[in-house]
């Protein structure tokens, strides 16, 4: 099938405002976004700029907004969306080229949060031990890929970036509820502060914008509770 | 513009709709104010909300403060239990099922003076 694809373009430091850039492409029903872009850039425009490692869905190089929503390029595919595809960058982050967007803030509140696993003491002979009811607790947050779809697609996001932001928070929670760590004051005072998780307003994009799946906005709201009554 | 779900729907009324009865309130605040320019005064002031036009806005007023007010228990609850997350839709077409239970006989009964 034929697919018109219209693309956010902008060059920091070359062109003055973004502009829309339309290609023409050749594909399957089965064929994934991803594959789209490879066929212009391959094929039509070199000149087009958008990130991708892995291709499947495991990396998160590749969040970008496509048809108005935040989408994996690698994981959405043409018959999902229709003969007419728009992407963009994701918004809320500086471009620095199409669909390459700064990510270094993003990553600086991702380290914020302490992402590892603090414990203090002698550590035990053997693995530290946890039953899998403890381990389903936070089973879910494990998921997350740091692809930044969460939080570009956060209203609250958009309109203050100091806000930590939900990917952050999901990464906070990993280890806020892991039984195994010692470090939930820090983590806690970090979250709880004007920038932390009272900025989310539980709007719910972030849930729906998570190629893993993950209830982000849940996550959120447990670490809310955890702050709010003091146990986790 | 975005294209979010029910969520952000929700969310962007609850601006528009708690702006409005901000709104509402800073004009109720000035018009009980007029009242220390007598009672006469008071009086001529207030006759103006019997004009038909303040008529409909104040259907308007219900709607928002009835919206505002559903959608603020909607997302109470939801924070409290977070658990519940994930019948989140559910929760706002309850929402807009009581609102619509509501609204419609009182803007009925609000209307009827009109007609």
């Amino acid at each position: 099938m034929k697919i018109t694809l219209r693309v956010k373009r902008f060059e920091a430091g070359r062109d003055r405002e973004p502009y829309w850039a339309e290609y023409e492409v050749e594909a399957e029903p089965t064929d994934r976004v991803l594959d789209l872009l490879h066929a212009v850039k391959w094929h039509q425009d070199s000149t087009l700029a958008f990130r991708r490692s892995c291709g499947h869905g495991v990396c998160g190089s590749d969040a970008m907004l496509i048809n108005g929503r935040n989408r994996l390029a690698c994981k959405v595919l043409v018959k999902e969306l229709g003969a007419r595809i728009t992407i963009e960058p994701m918004r809320g982050f500086s471009v620095v080229r199409d669909l390459i967007v700064e990510m270094e803030g993003f990553f600086a509140k991702y380290r914020s949060v302490q992402p590892y696993l603090i414990a203090d003491g002698e550590p035990p002979a053997n693995e530290r031990l946890q039953s899998p009811e403890q381990r389903a607790k936070f089973d879910d947050t494990t998921k997350c890929i740091l692809c930044g779809a969460c939080t570009t697609s956060c209203p609250s996001f958009w309109s203050n970036p100091d806000y930590v932001g939900p990917a952050a928070i999901v990464n906070a929670h990993r280890f806020l509820f892991d039984s195994r760590d010692q470090a939930a004051e820090e983590r806690l005072a970090l979250l709880g502060d004007r920038d932390g998780v009272w900025r989310c307003r539980t709007i719910y994009n972030c849930t729906e914008a998570c190629p893993r799946g993950i209830e982000v906005t849940r996550a959120i709201g447990e670490v809310k509770k955890a702050i709010l009554l003091g146990r986790r | 513009m975005y294209r979010g779900g029910e969520g952000q729907w929700a969310w962007i009324l609850h601006r528009f709709t708690g702006l409005g009865v901000l709104l509402f309130l800073v004009i109720h605040i000035l018009d009980t104010f007029v009242i220390v320019f007598g009672p006469e005064t008071y009086d001529k002031v207030m006759a103006l909300y019997r004009h038909p036009l303040f008529r409909v806005s104040e259907v308007g007023l219900a709607a928002a403060v009835l919206f505002h007010a559903l959608n603020g228990i909607r997302i109470t609850i939801l924070d409290f239990f977070p658990e519940w997350s994930g019948r989140q839709r559910q929760f706002f077409y309850g929402v807009v099922a009581v609102f619509v239970l509501v609204f419609v006989p009182s803007a009925y009964v609000m209307l009827k003076p009109l007609f």
